[in-house]
């Protein structure tokens, strides 16, 4: 089919210039604020971040000699359930903006605070699961890699929490509904961002020394 | 949609309630605003920063964020080229005892950092700030309070990285500041800590610059700006902030990375540990390529839309010329090896970066030849900025040149850490950033000012800056040739490289007495200049439509293009345009009800919301100094006092982003659940 038209229902008409503009929304309306476009950008900016943190860790494990990890292969359950909760909380942010839309303000409060549960429930067991390794920062190459590419994450999911935390106290006071809620659209692009980070790390420190297992760890 | 609900009536006077309770949407009204009358005053009233220190600390307004860009950055100038005198003194004549070793390094250190970071990009960003609202016809930046945290981290970082100069102990390992030898082992004072903190604090400022003007070009262009009409200058710091958008992250993680080896005790730059001193190179050689290329498309795009005004014709290529500015960033992050060709890595690796180093050339030729085109097909007027524009056209080839021959690998070998390569960033560097830079100075300057410059002290001023360039750098070629290393604080009297090393040291103060003639006529012109007018050059672009200096709101009606030179429409014709449609510059949308900007589309430039723009705001001011005593206390180890700073950071972000009434972020009353 080609109609194209119907991909983009809402693609105003091409107007000549000079043709005076029909009625415009006022402020931040949506995707049409700045900060929405702002938030785009920093998006790119820390991608950019963690996409150099990734390539430092992949670089420096192709250049080692020894076993890779040296502690031997991570374990997966925690990193396993740690992306569920991370993006089971990414849906609650959503849920969440759904329902101020609909002016449903104390489901849009509880969705966010399970939002918020969770990231706190994800930097508790990471936070378990660094007291459980047997080395850290400074005790070999690898911990400062593992340390730092996860700290950096976890800094990330820190300021997430604190976002979403203000976006719920927000909710609450009634500041947001279907007109103007640019706050939570952008505040929820961070949050997701933040997950989609995860996802990557995840891959990158915790499966794929299993990819390479014969060549790090030979089986014996 | 809702927002339609609680529009006004097209037409309807704007009511007084609007300001208690705002509207969600309303058609903008158009008319015309006569210079002197009520609502000229009242806009003035609307977007005017109040005088005195108030004013001066909490100002957001994107020219008086421009100006303090440029003068800042044009101190930090003249701080390197004192660095770089001191060093000419020492390196006049052999066995000379002028400096020691150690003052040595970090002068040399010192004179790169200040020039590449707190000269190159800061004094483009104070063109762009000064000059983008005004060529896309704007009343702002996307992000005014932005700017001024921008502007104010900028300064803080730049006084930051001189803070340990005074005690002796300044960065001293290059401006690459290479591991290991910036490592805690063989640098152990403060030196390379303070280099580290200060890069990323500084990184902080570039990185929110760019965000900015990512955002303005895509959202703030007047209706009818479609991207084809904006001017090259425009295009130029575009690609550079989306080119340090992703580079800049490289070179902060480095240096963090580095800080933590240093003072945490971690692994990554530790040979003994597995660690590795190539991880450094990358990093740093991934952002700063692309860095070369951010610090010279905003100048290459200042030429392209001032020497077309000197030719009276359009610049010949315009296309090719925006695409070619594209292209050289996009090749630009896939050519960051040939600065480690030296370093044992592949031949495979060799051969790919060295092909992609050349077809650099190709981009830079397309607007080499646009340049000359214009100048060949039109009829030059030599005035000063003419000078400036079409020396620059000249070292732009001298430096292209060389650098294409250090993209050959074996050519390379033999020339790396010699100074030819000190010869060719120079080249590049003066010839691509300070020449266009004054140029655009001498252009510009009467609508910073309202005044004009001198043309007899600007023609002196340029001959004697042209002369003493090329007698100082030309000779650092055949010095590099001859085997002179770089970065050698003196030479035995007997290697041959005794005259062309007075003669470099002779020209290098015949061009600081023209950047000093340069100086004398702002001065000067500053004081008893001559009125400018509002368009003194018969310019075609935006800016020279409004007064100089232009009035705080900029234009007092929203403008709307019809072709790329709104100024000569009545001269040429655009092509498929045929003449019939006109820019419109005194009748446009009327935006007063309160700070108001109009959004358009990213493409086509059309209308697409109406911007309610922040107004003056200490809170970047605040924020920019929590983040430089977060850092200053990390490079003193207090770390309770950091964790201090950084609540204070983020105290400041929270209060700024609160969600106010007054810019429509939120709704005007508390919405209470609908449900049951």
């Amino acid at each position: 089919m080609s109609d194209a038209v119907d991909l983009h229902p809402a693609s105003p008409a091409p107007r000549e210039p000079g043709e005076p503009a029909g009625v415009l929304p006022i402020g931040s309306a949506g995707e049409r604020s700045g900060g929405w476009w702002g938030c785009l950008t920093l998006v790119l900016t820390e991608g950019a971040l963690f996409g150099y943190l990734i390539f430092s860790y992949l670089y420096l494990a192709s250049q080692n000699p020894q076993h890779w990890p040296p502690e031997g292969l991570p374990k997966l359950a925690p990193g396993v359930a740690n992306t569920i909760i991370l993006l089971t909380s990414s849906v609650f942010v959503w849920l969440c903006e759904r329902c101020v839309r609909r002016r449903r303000v104390r489901w849009a409060v509880a969705s966010m605070a399970a939002a918020v549960v969770l990231g706190i429930v994800f930097m508790g067991i990471q936070l378990l699961e660094w007291h459980h390794h047997p080395y850290g920062l400074t005790t070999h190459l690898y911990g400062s890699l593992y340390f730092t590419i996860t700290g950096f994450h976890m800094a990330h999911v820190a300021v997430g929490i604190v976002v979403l935390a203000l976006l719920l106290v927000w909710t609450a006071l009634g500041y947001f509904d279907e007109r103007r809620c640019a706050a939570l659209t952008i505040g929820g692009l961070y949050w997701h961002f933040v997950d989609i980070v995860w996802l990557f790390i995840f891959s990158t420190l915790y499966l794929t020394p299993y990819l390479f297992e014969e060549w790090s760890w030979p089986r014996t | 949609m809702s927002d339609h609900a609680a529009a006004s009536a097209p037409g309807a006077p704007s009511s007084q309630a609007a300001a208690h309770v705002p509207h969600l949407a309303r058609q903008p009204r158009r008319g015309r605003v006569a210079p002197g009358s009520v609502e000229e005053k009242r806009l003035r009233e609307i977007w005017e920063t109040p005088p005195g220190w108030r004013g001066w600390l909490s100002s957001v307004d994107h020219k008086t964020i421009g100006l303090r860009y440029l003068v800042t950055a044009f101190v930090f100038l003249l701080m390197g080229g004192v660095e770089a005198l001191i060093m000419r003194v020492q390196l006049a004549r052999p066995n000379a005892t002028v400096l020691t070793p150690e003052q040595y390094n970090q002068l040399f250190t010192m004179h790169g950092v200040t020039m590449i970071f707190l000269y190159a990009l800061p004094v483009l960003s104070g063109f762009s700030n000064y000059l983008w609202p005004l060529v896309l016809g704007a009343r702002d930046m996307a992000f005014p309070r932005l700017n001024a945290l921008s502007y104010w981290i900028f300064l803080f970082a730049g006084i930051f990285l001189y803070a340990s100069f005074p005690t002796g102990q300044a960065p001293d390992a290059g401006w690459f500041n290479y591991t290991p030898l910036s490592g805690l082992e063989y640098s152990t004072g403060p030196n390379i800590d303070v280099y580290a903190l200060g890069m990323v604090l500084l990184g902080i400022s570039t990185t929110v610059g760019s965000m900015n003007f990512v955002v303005t070009l895509l959202r703030m262009r007047a209706p009818g700006m479609s991207l084809d009409r904006v001017p090259v200058l425009v295009w130029g710091t575009l690609t550079a902030s989306a080119g340090n958008l992703l580079a800049v992250p490289s070179v902060s993680l480095a240096f963090f990375l580095l800080w933590m080896d240093r003072r945490i005790g971690t692994h990554f730059f530790d040979v003994l540990n597995g660690g590795r001193p190539l991880l450094w190179q990358h990093l740093f050689w991934i952002f700063a390529h692309p860095w070369v290329y951010a610090v010279v498309l905003p100048a290459m795009g200042i030429v392209s839309d001032a020497l077309p005004v000197f030719c009276r014709r359009p610049l010949v290529g315009y296309g090719p010329v925006a695409l070619a500015t594209v292209a050289t960033m996009a090749i630009g992050f896939v050519v960051w090896i040939h600065h480690m060709f030296a370093t044992g890595i592949p031949a495979l690796a060799l051969s790919f970066f060295g092909s992609a180093s050349m077809v650099i050339a190709i981009p830079s030729a397309v607007a080499t030849f646009a340049w000359i085109a214009t100048i060949w097909t039109g009829r030059p007027v030599f005035r000063v900025p003419f000078l400036f524009f079409a020396g620059f056209v000249f070292l732009f080839v001298v430096g292209g040149v060389s650098g294409v021959l250090t993209a050959a690998v074996p050519f390379d070998w033999q020339l790396t850490d010699t100074y030819f390569v000190v010869a060719h960033l120079h080249y590049v560097l003066l010839g691509i950033n300070v020449f266009p830079v004054i140029g655009g100075i001498y252009f510009w300057f009467p609508k910073f000012t309202g005044k004009m410059m001198s043309e007899r002290l600007g023609k002196l001023g340029f001959w004697v800056m042209f002369a003493g360039f090329n007698i100082g750098f030309f000779p650092m070629h055949i010095a590099g040739l001859l085997g002179m290393p770089r970065r050698i604080y003196t030479y035995p009297a007997d290697m041959g490289w005794n005259t062309v090393n007075l003669v470099t040291s002779l020209g290098s103060f015949l061009f600081a007495l023209g950047v000093l003639i340069f100086l004398v006529d702002l001065a000067v012109s500053l004081k008893r200049g001559k009125p400018a007018g509002d368009n003194p050059w018969d310019a075609p672009s935006l800016e020279w439509a409004v007064s100089s200096p232009p009035p705080p709101y900029n234009f007092a009606v929203v403008p709307t293009l019809a072709s790329r030179h709104p100024l000569w429409e009545d001269r040429i014709e655009e092509p498929g345009n045929g003449g019939q449609l006109r820019s419109q510059l005194d009748e446009g949308y009327l935006l007063a009800e309160g700070r108001e900007a109009l959004g358009t589309t990213a493409l086509e430039a059309n209308p697409d919301v109406i911007l309610k723009m922040p107004g003056d705001s200490y809170a970047p001011f605040v924020l920019a100094l929590f983040a430089a005593l977060f850092f200053a206390a990390l490079a003193l180890a207090a770390w309770p006092v950091a964790s201090a700073m950084l609540f204070g950071c983020a105290v400041a972000i929270i209060v700024w982003l609160w969600p106010e009434r007054e810019l429509i972020q939120r709704e005007p009353v508390a919405i209470h659940d609908a449900g049951g």
